[in-house]
């Protein structure tokens, strides 16, 4: 399997403090990834790293074969989309709100897409409806639909379901697995919740204080962790 | 309360007689101040936007508070320095637009623009920080996410527009300062109120206000539907 992105000495820091300390990793091509770990532990900020919203201090980052040094071009950035803990969404339409996607990237809007993703996340009633009255796990569907409308081949999840309820999770849960089925798009999910990671990822990776604690196959992770910290946090104990 | 009584009637006299000066004196009135608004319009918000945004902006210290005392210059302090500068003697007399609408819409551009850039800046630091960057997370340039903060702002850079025009319809420092108030040629609404009150005509002087309140409450009145369509939408 290929990798999406290979990272090496990678860190990024503020003045002496690292956030994000990872001497190796690669992301497969087509797989989902769970990220799990305290909060604080530099998982968000990994993901604007990968989504190159910014770069490393340091270390070298490779992205579908092309190493990326510094600022990565538009026609990059524009291949990988992030959905939010708690999504921004814009002061029109629900289905302004998804076509939005399309429109910054000077795609087609009068496609049926918007509508077909729209319909696949149960949207269509609310297509007309103003975004900002919607609940928070429409508009949670709401920014999967437009994170997903530009058929990126890198989807990052920043704790996309940390504050729905379980239907919406359910559904979200859905949609990322038949989106990776599918298209095969790399899925990098930040989460809380273990079970989350035990459902949705291929391979899972603890971080704690900026470094990867253990990555391993979903399975092996949960039933047979390697390291103390790994243990611990599958435990629920609370790591410091 | 006679008097007032008077001004109404003489209000709606000239209004239904057509006076032709007074049509002049309006018309001159809403171009000066059209013009003047556009102009600070289109040269303030893409500033105040670029402010607002800009948080590491350099020598923003000095330039925000630049800013806000711009928003409270006082009319005929405006008006005393453009007369000085188109004056004569000034470094733009050889413009001849001293004593000419030029002149007025160029004053109140100079009111008008800070107000402009002030409130355009505080609407767009008004928008939550996190959408700049869901818009880049979702492929956007730096043009398209300043685009699309300032039409999430749109709302607050309505007032902006409400707030500079409100201030330089109703002034009347700088544009009788720089415009003379020559009948048929740079006479407006404040400054034909002024005329009639030193005149001693009072009953014209409020009807000229009625009817300056008037146009200001219409154009208001349009702002404020707009910005009601753009708030629900």
């Amino acid at each position: 399997m290929t990798a999406a992105y290979a990272l090496a000495d990678f860190r990024h820091c503020y003045g002496d403090r690292c956030v994000v300390d990872i001497p190796t990793l690669e992301i497969r091509d087509g797989e989902i990834l769970g990220l799990v770990g305290p909060s604080g532990a530099g998982k968000s900020t990994l993901l604007r790293l990968l989504n190159f919203l910014e770069a490393p201090t340091h270390g070298r980052i490779t992205y579908a074969g092309e190493e990326i040094d510094g600022d990565a071009s538009l026609a990059t950035r524009r291949t990988i989309t992030t959905v939010f803990q708690r999504p921004m969404l814009l002061r029109r339409s629900v289905a302004a709100n998804v076509r939005i996607g399309r429109k910054l990237h000077g795609l087609d809007t009068n496609d049926n897409n918007t509508e077909r993703w729209l319909e696949k996340l149960g949207l269509t009633d609310l297509a007309d409806a103003p975004a900002r009255t919607l609940s928070a796990g429409e508009a949670q569907r709401v920014a999967l639909a437009r994170a997903l409308v530009v058929e990126p081949s890198v989807l990052l999840l920043d704790e996309p379901t940390g504050n729905l309820d379980p239907y919406n999770v359910g559904l979200l849960e859905d949609i990322v697995r038949s989106e990776n089925a599918e298209r095969r798009t790399t899925i990098v999910v930040v989460t809380h919740d273990v079970f989350q990671a035990r459902r949705l990822a291929d391979r899972t990776g603890l971080m704690v204080s900026g470094r990867m604690v253990e990555l391993a196959e979903t399975e092996a992770f949960f039933s047979d962790p390697q390291q103390p910290q790994t243990a611990a946090f599958v435990r629920g104990d609370l790591l410091i | 309360m006679e008097t007032l009584g008077r001004a109404f009637a003489d209000a709606l006299g000239l209004l239904w007689g057509m006076d032709a000066a007074l049509v002049e004196t309006v018309v001159l009135t809403l171009q000066v101040t059209l013009v003047a608004l556009v102009i600070a319009l289109v040269l303030g918000i893409p500033i105040g936007a670029a402010v607002g945004l800009t948080r590491h902006l350099p020598g923003r210290w000095l330039i925000v508070p630049l800013i806000y005392t711009g928003m409270g210059l006082p009319p005929v302090t405006v008006g005393l320095f453009t007369y000085l500068v188109l004056s004569n003697q000034g470094p733009l007399g050889g413009l001849g637009w001293l004593f000419t609408p030029a002149g007025m819409i160029v004053a109140q551009t100079i009111i008008a623009f800070p107000l402009v850039v002030g409130l355009t800046m505080a609407a767009v630091q008004g928008v939550d920080p996190n959408l700049p960057v869901q818009m880049l997370s979702l492929g956007a340039t730096r043009r398209q996410v300043a685009t699309v903060t300032l039409l999430e702002a749109r709302v607050g850079v309505t007032a902006a527009v409400v707030a500079a025009y409100g201030a330089i319809i109703s002034e009347v420092g700088a544009v009788m300062l720089v415009g003379g108030n020559i009948e048929g040629e740079t006479r407006v609404l404040t400054t034909a109120i002024v005329l009639e009150t030193r005149k001693g005509n009072f009953a014209l002087a409020l009807a000229l206000g009625i009817i300056l309140l008037a146009l200001a409450f219409l154009t208001n009145f349009a702002f404020h539907r707009l910005q009601v369509h753009q708030g629900v939408r």
